[in-house]
């Protein structure tokens, strides 16, 4: 009795095996003659890694409408997609900033066109202790606590505690970003917690009543009711502005960036749709889901 | 017949290649962790890896010196071992020496599962609930220090020393003890001068190998310990382990750079001390097994 549910289960496991071989050798041929169309159905987006969750989202919802069309995306760094577009081995760069002259020199040499759309802006949201006092700072309060110049509240008009600086690691676009524009390119304290996570900077920001730390928009907005959004100056004469849609999107908020898709000279075929797709009302609002702000 | 001697030859061969294909990995991967390095130790110069700062990521100076990450991988294996020990031998001795056989029934298979957690979840549970819990009790102003990173790896060194050291007291000869009990010692007596002692090399052993696992570890200190480059000695304070290093900057590096190469050296200082405290376990065992 036993042996025979033994190899009945066996039978059955491996004609279950077999079918699945088979219709996947199917469907692997099918795509192939797909694909040897006309029109190009494949396209690779390589950039960013701050982008990399907001591109792999837009090329989700692209697939799911466009069946049959296929979007892959890899990160890397700015540095390494804008490498990637002028050697031709991506047909859309993602970058979290411009590109500089140098690339474009090289680019042009190769008689590549880079054509810049921004698609995206990326606020950067100070979030305290809800404890905390402080409401605003300007950006060279920011700055000196950062790098360590400022260590008590105190210097910055708050109560006489230890500043804990929490910051993202070093691998991390944001960390870079907040280096060049609020430490102005200084380096870090040396004591400064790098966390692995943003959710790791808003636990800790949450608990620990002496910290400070910085996170994109749309974190800092789901956390609102764990940790305080300090609002930002750009220097003494100007008004304190909050972090928000509006604020990003108009420039007034100080800690923003535009993101951006580059390609090489003007959309067409795939690429043209795709790029509609993601700056259409409903790519727009995978910016918002995504924790960005959208720009149309 | 000559089939049957073919087909075993067949089996034995491949079982042997098998077999063999780890000392090839271990051999290669020197290898390669090496050839990295040792680009960095031609440029810019090992005498770079001797500062004591590490930053990696500036706009004005970058600096590989690994003195911090060693401190802080040393400071968190020293505080973890302070913790893993007594549980760790405490629990041995109880288990093989003391515990009733439903007790032990019931014991074993939950160290077994302790040992079975993954390390992330591990940090979970120290992120939100031990670094909280040690801000609470010193009264500091953050829980993520390098205490907070050895109270967790303490929790995933302890099986593998208690596995171990509990093999090593029951292989004592029960004629030991025995001859203990009829000089007329107590079971305490027995346990501390006698069985305990004996089975000291294979406890030795076990407490290097949890330290090897300890040292190695990465996902849950990476999550506890706030990650600062200092150098410090206090258990109070942030610090930067090796593996927690390799683990948050080797994804987002430019490939064959400073930065790369350096977090190879970082790589090849954490292998030379597992390996090391592997061979010196490994010594202790071979020899306690032989006497």
């Amino acid at each position: 009795m036993n042996e025979k549910m033994r190899r009945r289960v066996r039978e059955i496991f491996i004609s279950a095996v077999t079918v699945v071989m088979v219709l996947s050798l199917i469907s692997g041929c099918s795509r192939q003659g797909d694909s040897a169309g006309a029109e190009q159905r494949f396209i690779t987006v390589k950039g960013s890694d701050t982008m990399v969750h907001l591109v792999s989202s837009w090329a989700e919802s692209f697939m799911q409408q466009n069946p049959g069309f296929e979007v892959s995306v890899t990160g890397g760094g700015s540095g390494t997609g804008i490498a990637a577009l002028l050697n031709g081995t991506t047909d859309i760069c993602a970058a979290s900033r411009k590109i500089k002259n140098k690339e474009l020199e090289l680019a042009l040499q190769k008689n590549i066109h880079p054509n810049e759309i921004a698609v995206a802006r990326d606020g950067i949201a100070v979030v305290v202790h809800p404890d905390n006092p402080i409401n605003e700072l300007t950006l060279e309060q920011l700055g000196r606590i950062f790098t360590g110049e400022s260590l008590r509240w105190s210097d910055v008009g708050g109560p006489d505690k230890h500043i804990i600086v929490l910051s993202r690691e070093s691998s991390s676009g944001t960390y870079v970003f907040f280096q060049e524009m609020v430490l102005k390119k200084q380096d870090y304290m040396q004591d400064a917690k790098l966390l692995p996570a943003t959710s790791a900077i808003i636990q800790s920001a949450s608990t620990d009543k002496g910290a400070i730390g910085y996170v994109g928009l749309g974190y800092a907005l789901a956390a609102e009711d764990r940790v305080k959004i300090v609002a930002v100056r750009a220097d003494e004469a100007s008004p304190a502005v909050m972090p928000s849609d509006q604020t990003v999107k108009s420039g007034q908020y100080p800690i923003a960036r535009p993101l951006y898709l580059y390609l090489s000279g003007e959309p067409e075929g795939t690429v043209k749709k795709f790029m509609d797709f993601c700056l259409s009302a409903e790519g727009q609002k995978v910016v918002t889901d995504t924790g960005y702000v959208a720009v149309r | 017949m000559m089939k049957a001697a073919g087909k075993e030859r067949a089996i034995k061969v491949t079982l042997f290649a098998t077999a063999s294909t780890s000392i090839l990995i271990v051999i290669g991967i020197f290898v390669f962790v090496g050839k990295e390095a040792g680009q960095f130790a031609i440029e810019p110069g090992a005498k770079e890896l001797l500062g004591s700062r590490w930053v990696p990521v500036s706009f004005q100076k970058e600096s590989f010196g690994l003195l911090p990450l060693i401190t802080g991988s040393l400071l968190v294996t020293f505080l973890a071992s302070l913790l893993t020990v007594p549980f760790g031998v405490g629990s041995s001795v109880y288990i093989s020496e003391l515990a009733r056989p439903v007790e032990r029934e019931i014991l074993k298979p939950f160290i077994e599962i302790l040992a079975g957690i993954p390390s992330v979840v591990i940090g979970f549970f120290g992120l939100v609930v031990l670094a909280p819990l040690i801000k609470a009790v010193f009264r500091l102003p953050t829980g993520l220090t390098a205490l907070a990173g050895a109270v967790l790896l303490a929790l995933m060194a302890i099986p593998t020393v208690i596995s171990i050291s509990e093999d090593a007291i029951r292989s004592v000869p029960e004629s030991y003890k025995a001859a203990s009990l009829a000089l007329g010692a107590s079971k305490m007596q027995t346990i501390w001068r006698v069985t305990v002692p004996a089975a000291l090399p294979g406890i030795i052993a076990a407490v290097m190998l949890g330290m090897g696992r300890v040292i190695g570890e990465t996902m849950a200190v990476m999550m506890v310990t706030g990650n600062a480059a200092v150098i410090t000695a206090s258990p109070f304070d942030s610090v930067r382990t090796m593996t927690a290093t390799i683990a948050a900057e080797m994804g987002e590096v430019p490939f064959g750079s400073d930065h790369y190469r350096a977090l190879f050296c970082v790589g090849i200082v954490l292998l030379l001390a597992t390996f090391g405290l592997n061979m010196v376990a490994q010594k202790v065992l071979k020899k306690y097994r032989m006497g």
